[in-house]
């Protein structure tokens, strides 16, 4: 099943290779087509999904090249079903988005399927070459779609992107060897690295860490590795910035969950402090006042991305169960979130054709029902109570309060400035006297609604009654907490130990 | 009695073989030079005849002639083909005009 | 604690009016075109009518109850359980939330009705009804709410609402920035009240007894004990930071100035949210948790002198307003400050008191000055109005009644509550001379600042424009084709309420008539159970569950009031504050009834800066402004700089020596490497040309070629 989710997306990119170029509406829904089928048994694996096990599920081993033992191996657990989802439901949603573009329909849609493919794999991706290719796999299609489709400087940012997300990938691919030829018999299969772990000695741990981490720094992007993201967002088309912002900053908590976590726990023990916690708070702080400082409105939403994911890091060092259930979560929360963001950018800019904040005002009295849904995602954002971000960032900073009171301090001071520049922007653009300018333009149409509205029902949904996610994650993040700390008790150092320096 | 032997044969074909050799080179006609060729072929043929009977080989050499004669016949089918091509071509069948193939 | 006794229908108090919200909410805009306003505002109303009857059940089921069994549970379902957290979707009801309750659904149906009248030249009433509705779900989600961060919730979202109905008319953007303004100055609040909760938890869980459950926290709050959190007491740390909380939301100092700027919202949203309801949260929540308050004394100290300083504080600045609604947002202040300071002396239930009448007169007042506002077409100015008595003479005889109660005149509610605290505050261990003294001065800024409202806008001249009938505002409330252009009386839908919470501010006074007065203290007995420290019922809840400090202390304050429960002393502090009273609405009417002082040479005496000073509400404003608001702008505009010029440049330079690099090696490759390359393709080439000229194309040249070189190899091979 996950095979088929995995690769219904690529089918559907040779069938639009097979279409004539004229036949665009065709080419669309068939794009379309190819992404329902994984959201459907995005459904039912939702639905049969065993939530008591922190096992993988759904496993399925094939080798494929014997001779250095590398194997189609894939399967999910309770950290990687959630981006699985979400995955799935914003690659619909971003076809949908994709509907109004019209420059070489027969390469976008392609590309883009292929990015599904890619995103979809590297997140069941059992296999360490596996997730490498896939992971590679992804970059291609992201550049080609930043670079053709984007916006006045789309080289710059395309190439950016490109070279960033290239520097960690060498890293991690060194780490990656390392790690294969460290083991004996060699082996790229992530759960038995895992298993091995207690066997690696701390040396080797530390520098495998630091290698993956920034790899996967890169991606999510943590200060100081964060620049390629307001470049590529800014210039990325809408579909484009919501599946960044979406899915593929999820990768790089992701991947930090399931390898430096999972793989190398006396690495993670010892680095969490310095590169998860004050990373993850200059992240939430920086990012808001940096999100204050912008005059452009995608930019601005790119930087409290930034923010937002600073969260993410910060729960998962925390190595409590509130802050490692509240950071998935919070990855779960900010896909949906943010994607609504974008999408709402989106539709602005497609009538107005500029984001520049200060250059509307208003549009409250124009285009009142995109003011109310650009309201929702707005409160969503601020992490208001009945919506999904309120449970993530409270579990996150609830678990904060543990180890590391002073940073949850700074970071809970960014509920502050979030409000702040929130509300700064509502009000500049939807706010006060309506621009003379923008007198005419349309209200939010029935397709931009259909793509905002399940996005909206699962933040609301998960805001009220967070259980749907939180009984799939706890028990495997329970598992991996558990991983983590009791690697702590060997010879080198003791997790209190570790915990208690601060 | 003078006794034929093999090298009266040889005599024969390498007169034959002259004789081809002659008509190609000085010939201008492309059938002319067709015709060179048949009689190139019937010298090595002879050769191949004398070989055999003098050599004691039993009859490889009979054999390799008649697959040499039919290779000669189609051979002159296809050269005729060609010639007519290039006369369709170049309205003429004179091989010093059809220099196309000149470096 | 008692057990709870299971109930079922808490639920619907909340969700009946959140119903209502989404209704309205999402298919107001095609109710209202379609059935008419009248249908929106039954939607609205209906929820909070029956939420209403719900609430008053409730509270007889708790009459109907013993004392200390009065609790009711109403456990929904789970809403987060994550490790030792866990927090449910459960609604209780005790005396204090019953109390709170009825406030809530009774004020806020009230204010529902009213709003119908006020609101009746408003286009999209619907989205003003929905926010109405979703802001008392969530109100009653604060009160009701069984832990913290269920309190928390409702926290949250009163504010959520407050910013919405404050920016409700957001076309003006002056309106919007007050709404902004409210919304940040709160979360700065909410700031401090996370803090607050988070470090609770963890100072439990490291006994592995984490907990946010209020009914929990009253057994487990003792193992605070000894604790240190950044090395201070964990129970003053938790105190302090959840009473930063309460000063965001219930607006003291430093975080009052969003309170008079929320006065943009519509009037009856600044009687519901800005005088009876949301900013009483604070109050309310610190009541709530006073167990935990009790243990740390450094904290009650704190909130004492907040309280004392926004009363007296805010009490001046009332005095100089002309915005008729400015005048009573300082005065909610001003009374938020009394709470406070009940609150820090460990009078909850006096403070709980003080609440729940305010909530009448203040409302009344509120909702009597909408009446003007409304009657004169949106005019707020006090210097616009005068000699509305005759035109307005509900209006006149609520407000006057609302204003003689909180000006504290007997035997009016606000004085049986005031006197109270007053009182407390002079005798509670906790109190002093101090607070008394300075709270006793704030009453009578009170009673001044109030007359002067009633003498500028009922007595003398009317001084508004409509009295010469020069403008045609058109009116739209039915009575426009009468012709006549001088105001006139509010619509019985507006003066009901009026009537209704008048009559409230006259009466309740009585539920809690002192001891030394004869009365019996009802509402303190009531709410007994639920303090364990500071009424009379301190004994019972001590002996029931209290553990070290709270112990010591209940059986100190018990000490102390039945010790003094007739002090004589009482009855003089009593006179004396009636005394107060009188003199600033004596002063009042020197000033602008008598004009024996002009209100001209008023101001000329108190010239110079302490006028200017409060004129402009000392500078508050400003001095945010200047210092946090533009520190943080400029810090964002700096690392926003940095992140371009500096992160963003040093990868840009790397990009860049990498290129730099990149180009003197693609020179090498051009020249050096490529040149061989080219080198010997082109001598290939060279080689290449002279010999194809060997090839003519003839075949008996190369005839010839085959000839002469046979010849030649056979010449060779004969030699």
């Amino acid at each position: 099943m996950l095979t088929w989710m995995i690769f219904t997306p690529l089918i559907g990119a040779a069938l639009i290779l097979l279409l004539p170029k004229k036949a665009e509406a065709a080419i669309k829904w068939v794009a379309l087509a190819a992404t329902v089928p994984p959201l459907i048994m995005a459904f039912q694996l939702y639905g049969s999904f065993d939530r008591t096990t922190a096992e993988m599920q759904l496993v399925q081993r094939v080798p494929w090249i014997p001779s250095f033992n590398i194997e189609y191996y894939v399967g999910i657990d309770g950290i990687s079903i959630t981006m699985v989802l979400l995955t799935a439901l914003l690659s619909t949603i971003c076809i949908v988005a994709s509907w109004n573009i019209d420059k070489a329909v027969k390469a976008y849609f392609p590309l883009f399927l292929l990015l599904d493919t890619a995103m979809m794999g590297v997140f069941c991706s059992l296999d360490f070459f596996l997730f490498f290719v896939f992971w590679e796999v992804m970059l291609l299609p992201m550049y080609f779609l930043i670079g053709i489709w984007g916006g006045p400087r789309r080289e710059y940012a395309a190439i950016k992107f490109f070279l960033y997300t290239m520097v960690g990938s060498v890293l991690m691919l060194v780490a990656m060897l390392a790690l294969y030829f460290y083991n004996d018999p060699h082996t790229f299969d992530l759960v038995e690295l895992a298993r091995r772990a207690p066997t690696y000695s701390a040396n080797f741990q530390r520098f495998a860490w630091i290698a993956l981490f920034i790899g996967f720094a890169i991606k999510i992007p943590a200060f100081p590795f964060h620049t390629w993201l307001p470049d590529a967002h800014v210039e990325a088309p809408t579909a484009i910035s919501v599946i960044l912002a979406g899915v593929l900053l999820k990768m790089g908590t992701y991947g930090i969950l399931r390898i430096n976590y999972a793989i190398l726990p006396l690495g993670t023990l010892e680095f969490a402090y310095y590169f998860l916690v004050v990373l993850g708070v200059i992240n939430i702080i920086y990012g808001a006042l940096c999100a204050m400082a912008q005059t452009d409105y995608k930019k601005l939403i790119a930087y409290s991305s930034i923010s937002h994911m600073g969260y993410v890091m910060f729960g998962m060092a925390t190595f409590t169960q509130q802050g490692l259930d509240g950071a998935v979560l919070q990855m779960f929360n900010h896909g949906t979130v943010t994607a609504m963001l974008f999408l709402l950018v989106g539709v602005i800019y497609d009538r107005a054709h500029h984001r520049e904040i200060n250059g509307f005002g208003g549009l409250a009295s124009i285009m009142p029902f995109y003011t109310g849904w650009t309201a929702l995602a707005f409160f969503a954002a601020m992490g208001l109570p009945g919506l999904s971000a309120f449970i993530s960032e409270v579990l996150v900073l609830l678990g904060g309060w543990q180890h590391y009171p002073a940073l949850t301090v700074v970071a809970a001071a960014a509920v502050v400035l979030t409000a702040g520049y929130m509300l700064w922007t509502m009000q500049r653009i939807y706010l006060g006297e309506p621009n003379e300018k923008y007198l005419d333009l349309p209200d939010i149409n029935m397709r931009e609604v259909g793509m905002l509205v399940p996005l909206a029902i699962i933040v609301i949904i998960l805001g009220v009654y967070p259980k749907p996610v939180l009984s799939l994650i706890d028990v495997s993040l329970t598992h991996l907490n558990d991983v983590v700390l009791s690697a702590g008790q060997g010879p080198v150092a003791s997790a209190s130990d570790v915990l208690s320096v601060r | 009695m003078l006794d034929i032997g093999l090298h009266h044969f040889l005599t024969v074909s390498v007169l034959v073989f002259i004789a081809g050799l002659f008509t190609v080179l000085t010939r201008r006609n492309a059938i002319g030079v067709l015709m060179g060729v048949e009689l190139i072929l019937n010298s090595a043929n002879i050769n191949y005849i004398a070989f055999s009977r003098f050599g004691g080989s039993g009859y490889d050499g009979q054999i390799f002639t008649i697959f040499a004669i039919m290779l000669a016949a189609a051979e002159a089918a296809i050269g005729l083909a060609i010639v007519l091509g290039i006369y369709r071509k170049f309205e003429t069948i004179d091989v010093e005009a059809t220099d196309t193939l000149r470096g | 604690m008692s057990h709870p006794t299971e109930v079922d229908y808490l639920r619907w108090i909340i969700l009946l009016p959140l119903l209502g919200a989404m209704i309205n909410g999402l298919f107001g805009f095609h109710i209202q075109k379609r059935l008419g306003r009248g249908a929106v505002i039954a939607i609205a109303c209906t929820p909070v009518a029956l939420a209403f009857v719900l609430a008053c059940t409730a509270f007889m089921q708790l009459v109907g109850m013993e004392p200390d069994q009065r609790f009711l549970l109403d456990d929904m379902s789970e809403w987060i359980h994550v490790g030792n957290l866990k927090v449910n979707m459960a609604w209780w009801a005790d005396p204090l939330s019953s109390t709170l309750l009825l406030v809530v659904t009774g004020i806020g149906g009230l204010i529902h009705m009213y709003s119908a009248g006020y609101m009746d030249d408003e286009p999209s009433i619907w989205r003003y009804f929905a926010y109405l509705n979703l802001f008392t779900a969530a109100m009653l989600t604060l009160v009701l709410g069984d832990s913290l961060l269920t309190l928390f919730v409702g926290w949250e979202g009163v504010g959520l609402c407050s910013y919405a109905l404050i920016g409700f008319w957001y076309k003006k953007l002056p309106n919007a920035t007050a709404g902004s303004k409210a919304f940040i100055v709160n979360r700065v609040g909410d700031f401090g009240f996370v803090l607050g909760m988070f470090a609770l938890y963890w100072c439990l869980e490291q006994t592995g007894q984490g907990t946010l459950v209020v009914r929990e926290l009253v057994d487990r709050v003792h193992l605070l004990d000894g604790q240190t959190v950044f090395g201070i007491g964990a129970a003053t740390f938790i105190t302090l930071a959840l009473f930063v909380g309460a000063t965001g939301k219930s607006a003291q100092i430093p975080l009052y100035v969003w309170l008079p700027d929320a006065m943009a919202g519509p009037t009856p949203v600044s009687a519901l949210i800005h005088a009876a309801t949301m900013v009483t949260a604070g109050v309310y929540m610190i009541a709530r948790l006073n167990f935990l308050f009790d243990m740390a004394p450094t904290t009650l100290g704190v909130i004492a002198f907040i309280g004392t300083a926004t009363a007296f504080i805010a009490a001046t600045i009332g005095v100089a307003q002309w915005d008729i609604k400015k005048v009573l947002a300082y005065s909610t202040v001003s009374q938020l400050g009394f709470m406070f300071i009940a609150m820090g002396v460990g009078a909850y239930a006096q403070g709980i008191f003080h609440l729940f009448t305010h909530a009448f007169f203040k409302a009344c007042l509120f909702l009597g000055s909408g009446s003007i506002i409304h009657a004169l077409h949106h005019e707020q100015d006090m210097r616009n109005m005068g000699g509305l008595k005759k035109y307005m003479p509900i209006t006149f005889w609520t407000f006057l009644i609302s204003t003689l109660a909180l000006s504290g005149i007997p035997p009016f509610a606000g004085f049986f509550s005031k006197d109270e605290i007053l009182w407390k505050a002079w005798s509670s261990p906790h109190g002093s001379g101090l607070i008394w003294l300075f709270g006793s001065l704030a009453a009578g800024l009170t009673a001044f600042y109030m007359f002067r409202q009633v003498f500028l806008t009922f007595y003398g001249e009317y001084r508004g424009p409509g009295h010469a009938g020069e403008e045609d505002h058109g009116h739209d409330d039915g009575h426009g084709a009468q012709g006549h252009h001088e105001p006139h009386e509010s619509s019985l839908v507006m003066t009901i309420p009026l009537m209704v919470l008048a009559a409230g501010a006259l009466l309740t006074g009585f539920l809690n008539v002192p001891g030394a007065l004869g009365g019996h203290h009802i509402f303190d007995n009531w709410l007994a159970p639920v303090m364990t420290a500071g009424g009379h019922g301190a004994a019972a809840a001590a002996a029931s569950g209290a553990h070290g400090v709270v112990a010591e202390l209940a059986a100190d304050v018990e000490h102390v009031v039945h010790s003094v429960e007739h002090d004589p002393f009482e009855y003089i502090l009593m006179g004396v504050s009636v005394l107060v009273a009188f003199a600033g609405i004596g002063l009042a009417w020197l000033i602008y009834m008598k004009k024996a002082i002009a209100p001209e040479r008023f101001s000329e005496i108190l010239a110079g800066v302490p006028y200017n000073l409060v004129y402009n509400k000392y500078y508050v404003d400003e001095l945010y402004d200047a210092t946090i608001i533009r520190g943080t702008l400029a810090l964002s505009s700096l690392l926003s700089n940095f992140d371009r010029i500096i992160i963003d440049g040093v990868v840009n330079g790397v990009g860049f020596v990498t290129k730099s690099i990149a180009a003197v090696e693609g020179a090498f490759d051009t020249y050096v490497v490529d040149g061989a390359v080219n080198a010997v393709g082109s001598v290939t080439a060279w080689v290449g040309n002279r010999v194809r000229t060997i090839q003519t194309g003839h075949i008996y040249s190369y005839l010839y070629v085959i000839v002469i070189g046979v010849a030649v190899v056979l010449f060779v091979q004969l030699i």
